[in-house]
């Protein structure tokens, strides 16, 4: 099932399938290491429209809430 | 003479492999954006001497971020490049060593934190790379060494890839994938203690714990360190050299050089802080009021900067940090700007927008005093009861959090979200530690103590051709009437702007009250950025940006001032 990053709980894993944003924006993640295909975990979500940090290939990554619901994750039902 | 320069992702070890290359030493952190600017430096290589570039680390020849313009700008200067990889992270890293390869600009890969590689059980096949990269893939360890001479006999020969063209983003994109998949094997990962420590520093309410249990341990790591500098090493040396001191000021006599050498003399003797002559007050200032709390602050930052903390910390104050103006990220400025206000300016780079970084120089300028300035409140405002310090810090803070909730509404522009990579913990290493806090060290005493003498020389000079009094007149209705201070604090803004540790010691003799102590500390923090900082600030805000920013900046010393001496003193 596909769902936005942002909409996952901490502790969540899924499959990156496909970014929503301009080339640029693409870049910026595919060249963090947040690639189409990764499996990624949600590390945590602060509150107050605070950060998420998710781990890909072992690394962590911080990015606001706006960007993370520009990344569509496929997460089993 | 050829132009070397290292390229690669932020944090994979460049600065470490140029301080290797070149035996100058660069300031090398756990973190992305420690570089970012420049460094110039020279190697052998086999065929001659060529010059060596250090740029700051990108993740893409297409900027994001000022340090990453700069990078992107000195590839063009380059006639054979370093790309420095990140081994435990090759598939992130091989985007950027396509793209500078397709540039046809001869080149070599260093396999860089090859040790961390080998723990992580990330096995890479080097002869497989090289055959695909078309270039010399030499495995490396910046932290020992290992690999760079190997890494210098190849550069002799570098040579354009002859395997990579230029290409689409998207079959660059499906290239490193195929290279990645066909040379590196992982073995599986376990979770270790340091990935749950990392998630425990990063979550909210643990996070916040932790970060305030290593502010506070910081805090007082310097103190205690700083203290103790003083008490067991630098008094017993200033005991020492009175009776030299003394001995000198017999010898002069009174007159113009006995004023300048040793000031004027206190009941007879030498008061350290009060006398102002260049052998009293311009060594002991310097050397035993403000160098041991120098060495204990770079000391504690250059392990916070080792381990990898900060951008966690960063990641928890973002979400404060986004209502000033900025994000988590603009916590870098700050935590340097403690040390000195220059590479506080400097650190600015790291944010994305104009807004962003206005925003977080203006702040820092404003309310945060360098280490310099700090050990000076300690020391003039100290023995009146630490409650007066407080009381200084407080202001500041509140004056940060202030301007900066009202900067974000009425400064145009964007202000982009966090998007940062957490570097994995390590243990700092003490060699390392040592060589970088002596490093900072130095350049505080080449570059305190020339201004220092500078100041107290000028005071002298500009006290004796009436000067100062003539200022301390004109300033005399603001400074008494608005801020409640003695006429002769004017001096003392004045003297701020070449060194502000210095001014503060000028508060002394002026005989004040600690509560007009506090409102004068506070102002000198907040009425406009020492000389130093001045110049980058006008270089990275450009005129205008430097000029609104000052507006903001004596606004906020008047405002302040003023509602300080009602606080504390009443009409
Ligand atoms: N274990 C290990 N650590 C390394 C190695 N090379 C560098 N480091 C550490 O990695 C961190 C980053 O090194 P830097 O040289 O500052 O990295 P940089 O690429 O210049 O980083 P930016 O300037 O931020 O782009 C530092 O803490 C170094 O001590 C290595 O080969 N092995
Ligand atoms: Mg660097």
């Amino acid at each position: 099932m596909e769902k936005t990053l942002l909409d996952l709980e901490p502790g969540t894993q899924g499959t990156i399938a496909r970014f929503i944003g301009n080339p640029g924006f693409v870049r910026k993640l595919r060249t963090i290491g947040i690639r189409e295909g990764k499996t990624l975990t949600v590390v945590t979500r602060h509150p107050l429209g605070g950060p998420m940090v998710i781990e890909v290939d072992g690394r962590e990554v911080t990015l606001g809430r706006g960007m993370a619901g520009r990344v569509v994750v496929d997460v089993a039902a | 003479m050829k132009t070397v320069v290292l390229m690669g992702n932020p944090n994979v070890g460049k600065s470490g492999i140029f301080s290797r290359l070149t035996g100058t030493r660069v300031i090398t952190s756990n973190y992305a954006g420690t570089t970012v600017d420049v460094s110039r430096g020279k190697m052998h290589l086999p065929d001659g001497p060529a010059a060596v570039i250090d740029a700051p680390g990108t993740y893409s020849l297409t900027p994001t971020n000022p340090a990453e313009e700069v990078a992107a700008e000195i590839l063009g200067e380059a006639d054979v490049v370093v790309n420095v990889v990140d081994s435990t992270n090759l598939e992130r890293n091989l985007y950027l060593t396509l793209e500078t390869l397709e540039r046809g600009v001869p080149a070599a890969v260093a396999l860089n934190l090859w040790d961390e590689a080998g723990h992580q059980g990330i096995a890479i096949d080097v002869a497989g790379l090289e055959r695909l990269l078309g270039v010399p893939v030499v495995p490396t360890v910046g932290l020992s060494g290992q690999g760079i001479r190997e890494l210098v006999g190849r550069l002799g020969g570098a040579r354009p890839s002859a395997t990579i063209r230029p290409m689409s983003e998207e079959e660059r994109w499906a290239t490193v994938g195929r290279i990645t998949g066909e040379v590196q094997t992982i073995a599986h990962r376990h979770h270790t203690l340091a990935d749950r420590l990392s998630e425990a520093s990063i979550r909210p309410i643990s996070g916040l714990f932790i970060a305030l249990a290593v502010i506070a341990a910081a805090f007082l790591a310097v103190r205690w360190i700083g203290e103790g500098l003083i008490a067991y090493v630098f008094e017993p040396l200033f005991d020492l050299y009175t009776p030299i001191a003394m001995r000198a000021s017999d010898l002069l006599g009174p007159g113009i050089l006995h004023e300048i050498l040793i000031g004027h003399l206190i009941d007879g003797e030498i008061d350290y802080v009060q006398s102002m002559g260049l052998l009293t007050t311009g060594l002991f200032v310097p050397f035993a009021m403000i160098l041991p709390y120098i060495v204990a602050f770079y000391l504690v930052l250059s392990i916070l900067e080792d381990t990898g903390y900060l951008p966690r910390l960063a990641t928890l104050a973002d979400t404060f940090f986004h209502r000033l103006g900025m994000h988590g990220y603009g916590i870098i400025p700050v935590f340097l700007g403690f040390g000195c206000n220059v590479p506080g300016a400097l650190a600015t780079r790291v944010l994305e927008t104009k807004k962003q970084r206005f925003i977080a120089a203006t702040l820092m300028s404003l309310a945060i005093p360098c280490m310099a300035q700090i050990a000076m409140i300690f020391g003039v405002l100290g023995p009146f009861g630490l409650h007066y310090v407080v009381m200084v810090f407080a202001t500041l803070a509140v004056v940060y959090v202030a301007a900066g909730l009202i900067l974000n509404r009425v400064v145009p522009g964007e202000c982009p979200e966090i998007f940062l990579e957490i570097p994995p913990y390590r243990a700092p290493d003490l060699r390392a530690t040592v060589m970088k806090t002596w490093m900072r060290v130095r350049g505080f005493i080449g570059e305190a103590i020339p201004y220092l003498f500078l100041g107290i020389l000028l005071v002298n000079l500009l006290y004796s051709v009436g000067f100062l009094d003539l200022l301390a007149a004109v300033f005399a209705p603001v400074m008494e009437a608005w801020l409640g201070l003695p006429a002769g604090a004017a001096v003392a803004l004045l003297v701020g702007f070449l060194r502000k540790d210095l001014a503060v010691g000028m508060l002394v003799p002026l005989g004040m009250s600690p509560e007009q102590l506090v409102i004068a500390v506070t102002m000198l923090t907040i009425y406009f950025p020492c000389v130093a900082t001045f110049v980058v600030l006008l270089r990275e805000l450009g005129a205008r940006g430097m000029l609104a920013a000052a507006g903001v900046m004596v606004t906020a010393a008047l405002l302040v001032g003023g509602a300080l001496r009602m606080v504390l003193i009443g009409f």
